[in-house]
């Protein structure tokens, strides 16, 4: 089990500590900037944090002694004469993911960004490069912006079997999958329904809100989509949904999906009100947990407000370690669970709205 | 050279003084020579492409630099020139 936690929030990175009356505040890094995304890079401890300081731009700081002392390193940079669209040129405005590399890659590390780049870096961060295969992409000129100014990505799988195999999730166009390395990519939206387009079932415009591997069975995905709950267990060959109607339960609309790395068919979500509202189901928070690869979900309220509640959970506010869980809402509550997501105790209720959350 | 007077919330975020010099005869000139004293203040000032930072404004003595995208503007030896967060920024 792990220790920490590292909250990325819109007010600085806050740390979270484990004893024995439960989580604690013990930290906090980069008082008053966004922190976008932070994680620590298990393979060596080395903690990340991504920056957006409104005015000064994006910035990416790093720490060896689990944020005794940071280093600044140089964000990514998009090339000159990168461009969005035509006239429009590209510049980094949001980390919005950080990823480390697969087994034989000890330093190479994924950014992905808005406005839709894909940066790597195989020198353990010092510098970065725009992957132009992805960027380059015949479909990125038709990539749109969900909830952002700009296309995005925030998900990054790299197959634990075979780091040449990974996949990107993009809002907005959908998944995408490269075999080789990321010489060439490959959409995998079939089975997605994107109902804000014309075509809903158009290859590219889906919206994955999040992507998530089961990392002892990598072919197995999961995917809280903008317009329902997919899962694939064909490495996105083909998604099933597995979104339930209202009188089911609350599964269908939200942003995080978190996937127990060794159970292919167990997950948790933390539903919300469709996009046009972004609120708690019924103004009542709850977790929703399947352990049949979708086809049930049981809801757990036990520990989470349940009366005049607004909390969701943006993409990466959950994560999950053991049987423990824990996850931050986008109004600066966070809540954990010892028991796999059927109780849940309160940390801290007042913190600023929370972009991710990760056991360190 | 020009005198570069700095926001205080650009000195809490990066290592610069509130107040240095710097050679150079547009802002753009004057920025390169921060970025050589500096290393990294650039990126703070800076888009990828080189145009001013959408939320960071720039006055030369009292007048706002016109050309946010080449930063042509010229500044002269005597001149104080100001780097802030816009208020646009929130």
């Amino acid at each position: 089990m792990r220790e920490n936690v590292l909250l990325g929030t819109r007010k600085g990175l806050i740390v979270l500590a484990r004893s024995s009356n439960g989580w604690n505040v013990v930290g906090e890094h980069f008082v008053g900037a966004q922190v976008t995304y932070a994680v620590v890079d298990h393979r060596t401890g080395r903690w990340w944090a991504c920056l957006e300081h409104g005015h000064w731009g994006i910035k990416l700081h790093r720490s060896d002694d689990r944020g005794a002392t940071w280093e600044e390193v140089p964000a990514p940079k998009y090339p000159d004469g990168s461009e969005i669209s035509e006239g429009k040129p590209a510049s980094t405005k949001y980390l919005w993911v950080l990823e480390p590399g697969g087994s034989g890659q000890p330093q190479r590390l994924y950014l992905g960004t808005i406005p839709g780049g894909l940066f790597v870096s195989d020198d353990s961060g010092s510098s970065w490069s725009l992957h132009l295969p992805l960027w380059n992409h015949p479909s990125r000129p038709s990539w749109f912006g969900g909830g952002m100014d700009e296309a995005g990505i925030h998900s990054i799988l790299v197959d634990p079997r075979d780091s040449r195999h990974i996949f990107v999730g993009v809002s907005c166009a959908g998944v995408f999958e490269t075999r080789n390395g990321g010489e060439t990519w490959a959409p995998r939206n079939s089975g997605c329904r994107a109902d804000f387009l014309p075509d809903p079932e158009a290859e590219i415009g889906q919206d994955p809100h999040s992507v998530a591997m089961c990392a002892d069975h990598p072919d197995v995905l999961w995917q809280q989509n903008h317009c329902g709950v997919y899962r694939s267990n064909n490495a996105g060959e083909q998604w099933e949904t597995i979104s339930q109607s209202d009188d089911e339960s609350p599964v269908h609309f939200g942003f995080v999906v978190s996937a127990d790395p060794s159970n292919p068919d167990e997950a948790w979500i933390v539903p919300a009100v469709s996009d046009e509202q972004r609120i708690a189901v019924d103004r009542a928070l709850c977790v929703c947990h399947t352990l049949d690869g979708g086809k049930t979900w049981q809801t757990y309220r036990q520990g989470l407000p349940q009366k005049n509640c607004y909390d969701f959970v943006f993409r990466h506010g959950l994560d999950v370690d053991g049987d423990r869980l824990l996850f931050g809402t986008a109004t600066g509550a966070t809540f954990s669970s010892d028991d796999r997501g059927q109780t849940w105790q309160a940390v801290a209720p007042h913190l600023p709205p929370v972009y991710s959350v990760r056991f360190a | 050279m020009p005198t570069v007077r700095v926001a205080q919330h650009l000195a809490h975020q990066f290592p610069i003084p509130r107040k240095c010099v710097a050679k150079g005869r547009t802002v753009a000139e004057v920025i390169a020579d921060l970025e050589r004293q500096y290393p990294g203040v650039s990126r703070y000032l800076l888009e990828d492409h080189a145009a001013l930072r959408q939320h960071v404004n720039v006055f030369i003595g009292e007048k706002p630099v016109a050309d946010r995208n080449g930063l042509s503007d010229p500044v002269s030896e005597d001149v104080d020139l100001f780097i802030m967060q816009a208020l646009s920024g929130g």
